[in-house]
């Protein structure tokens, strides 16, 4: 050994990559996400085997085309049925992951879901509304995605206090504008035409994307991806909020404008989803624990790794609602009795670590 | 470079400190000494700028290396990576650090004897260790006004050593102005050029180490007998008498 203590000094690119050494876990993760993809173009009460399938894309895609050995009514099947509903699952399993683990993040707390900001019972609400007054597709959307962004803004302008907010203040208040968005819609629901209007909001708020065909695929997914997009850019950003609000301030962070920002993009993914698909929960909770388990508490690859994870579970979830029993089963119930379970042998398992330290 | 004029904060009715004057510059350093709820971490804290003043003004420049008290155990980062964020002022809103930034965190932990700590998790660090990798990232935001919280207070004694060393080297080096709090006015006479005493909400005692911190001074501040005495010939001691009855003597 030279004397000199530059021996032991490690050189700056393997600590780089160090810190991006598991990044082959997000592409075993992509790899299932597509996996799961063509499962669930394959599976249903109409099955396509997963090679016909996959002809019936490349054959969209090549310039050439290929020739057809397929019938129409699977092509119709794949294409028209099952592509779009399954975009719009991964879309939406992703955008709610991913809020999830950035809001666990900026909120120092692993118990925050994306419905915490008040945006998924605001969307509720606008929803609610819409089938009260008899408006559907576009209305109801539109609707349901105004009420959310309102209740993003009442929760930032009640939490404002003297130019700003603290974190806790912004949770209660979440909690509040959610009690009472709540409330409405149950109003909403005593209203309700028991025949008709009751059913259909009951249904909606449980979550499905039954009604997921391209148009509205090619709707929600640009702007599930363009939040999703913001907060991805901003994932070393959540890392320094994740210190702590003197922390952050001290290394130069403007903490108040950097939260915000990051909850308007959750807001734009959550009431996009909502106003498509109803309330899903759980995605948003239970995900995000998971990759942390895999991938550590790192944002720059925690936040891919929830989308990734994320789209990948609700495209489960999806299938086996469409396919476990004639009737489909609301996705919101299913996230729940899956998700519960989950969670609750995460939690064991974490507290069995750090007990074990 | 960093100053107090006529500063006081308030906790509602109750002031904290007032009427207080403080300027440091470049290759000085300034240690507070105080009881416990005297106010040290309140003004420190409103040096920083993390608390408004009630009354007078601060002058500060913009960037400043902050090492807080406690740092919380809710950190699950590598250490090296908790020490790059230091570089957050020059990594844009929607960027993540560059092998430059990487490059000067790790410098920063050498420059501190923490390399070892890089790649373990800062969450289970005991307390004295976070403590050297926060001041590894206070090094690497290149402020010019180090501000440092009872810095020495979770350390060992070869650690103490370890870190009063680094900030003995920082001030010689003259671009720093260092500031910070401690319950061990031995630390303040080894390498602090300035003490400020707080003796009560508006009085402060503050002058050079040496002059300010005599046996009656400190004896004041703290409420019990203190000797400073030479040891060894050159080490400038401070003795606490915790016990003084008779009886304990040896012999």
């Amino acid at each position: 050994m030279t004397a000199s203590s530059a021996a032991d000094f490690r050189d700056g690119a393997t600590a780089h990559a160090a810190a991006t050494n598991r990044s082959w876990l997000l592409v075993a993760m992509a790899a299932a996400l597509v996996a799961m993809m063509v499962v669930a173009l394959c599976a249903g009460r109409f099955s396509v085997a997963p090679g016909t399938a996959l002809r019936i894309i490349a054959a969209q895609i090549l310039p050439g085309g290929l020739e057809a050995d397929w019938s129409s009514l699977q092509e119709r099947i794949v294409l028209l049925v099952r592509m779009p509903r399954v975009l719009m699952a991964a879309a939406c399993g992703a955008g709610l992951a991913l809020c999830g683990a950035a809001l666990q993040g900026v909120f120092r707390n692993p118990l925050v879901s994306p419905h915490i900001l008040g945006v998924s019972s605001g969307a509720s609400l606008g929803g609610a509304v819409a089938i009260l007054l008899g408006v559907s597709g576009a209305g109801l959307v539109g609707l349901s995605f105004l009420a959310g962004a309102a209740a993003l803004l009442l929760v930032g302008l009640l939490a404002r206090i003297d130019g700003r907010s603290g974190v806790v203040t912004v949770v209660l208040t979440g909690v509040v504008v959610s009690a009472l968005f709540s409330a409405l819609v149950s109003m909403a629901q005593f209203l309700a035409d028991p025949d008709s209007s009751l059913p259909a909001i009951v249904f909606w708020l449980m979550g499905s994307f039954a009604a997921a065909g391209w148009r509205q695929t090619l709707l929600a997914a640009p702007v599930i991806l363009a939040g999703g997009l913001v907060i991805w850019a901003m994932r070393f950003r959540i890392n320094l909020l994740s210190l702590g609000e003197d922390d952050a301030r001290m290394l130069g962070v403007r903490v108040e404008r950097d939260r915000w920002l990051i909850f308007a993009a959750v807001a734009l993914v959550e009431a996009t989803v909502v106003s498509f698909s109803g309330v899903i929960g759980w995605v948003g909770l239970v995900v995000p624990h998971f990759a942390r388990l895999l991938v550590g508490s790192d944002h720059r690859i925690l936040i891919p790794a929830s989308a990734l994870m994320g789209g990948a579970y609700l495209l489960l979830i999806d299938t086996i609602a469409r396919t476990a029993t004639t009737a489909e089963i609301p996705l919101g119930v299913l996230t729940a009795i899956v998700g519960a379970p989950i969670f609750a042998l995460l939690l064991r398992q974490r507290q069995k670590q750090e007990m074990g330290e | 470079m960093i100053g107090l004029n006529g500063a006081g904060v308030r906790r509602g009715e109750r002031w904290i400190f007032r009427r207080l004057d403080l300027q440091l510059g470049p290759g000085r350093c300034l240690a507070v000494l105080g009881p416990n709820g005297r106010g040290k971490t309140t003004l420190i804290r409103a040096l920083a700028g993390l608390l408004p003043l009630a009354e007078g003004e601060r002058s500060a420049p913009k960037e400043i290396g902050y090492v807080a008290q406690s740092i919380g155990d809710s950190v699950p980062y590598r250490c090296l990576d908790v020490v790059v964020m230091g570089r957050a002022r020059r990594i844009g809103l929607f960027g993540s650090p560059s092998r430059a930034d990487y490059r000067a965190a790790e410098h920063a932990l050498a420059q501190v004897d923490g390399l070892r700590f890089a790649d373990r998790f800062f969450n289970r660090l005991s307390g004295g260790e976070r403590q050297i990798v926060m001041l590894a990232r206070a090094l690497v935001t290149g402020a010019e006004v180090l501000i440092l919280d009872e810095p020495a207070s979770a350390l060992d004694l070869a650690n103490q050593a370890l870190l009063l060393s680094v900030l003995h080297q920082l001030r010689a080096d003259g671009r720093h102005a260092i500031l910070f709090s401690t319950h061990l006015p031995q630390h303040a006479l080894c390498i602090a050029d300035e003490a400020l005493l707080m003796l009560g909400v508006e009085e402060h005692l503050q002058g050079a180490a040496d002059t300010v911190m005599t046996e009656a001074n400190l004896a004041r501040l703290y409420g019990i007998p203190i000797h400073r005495a030479r040891v060894a010939g050159t080490v400038e001691a401070v003795v606490p008498v915790f016990l003084d009855w008779p009886g304990t003597a040896r012999s």
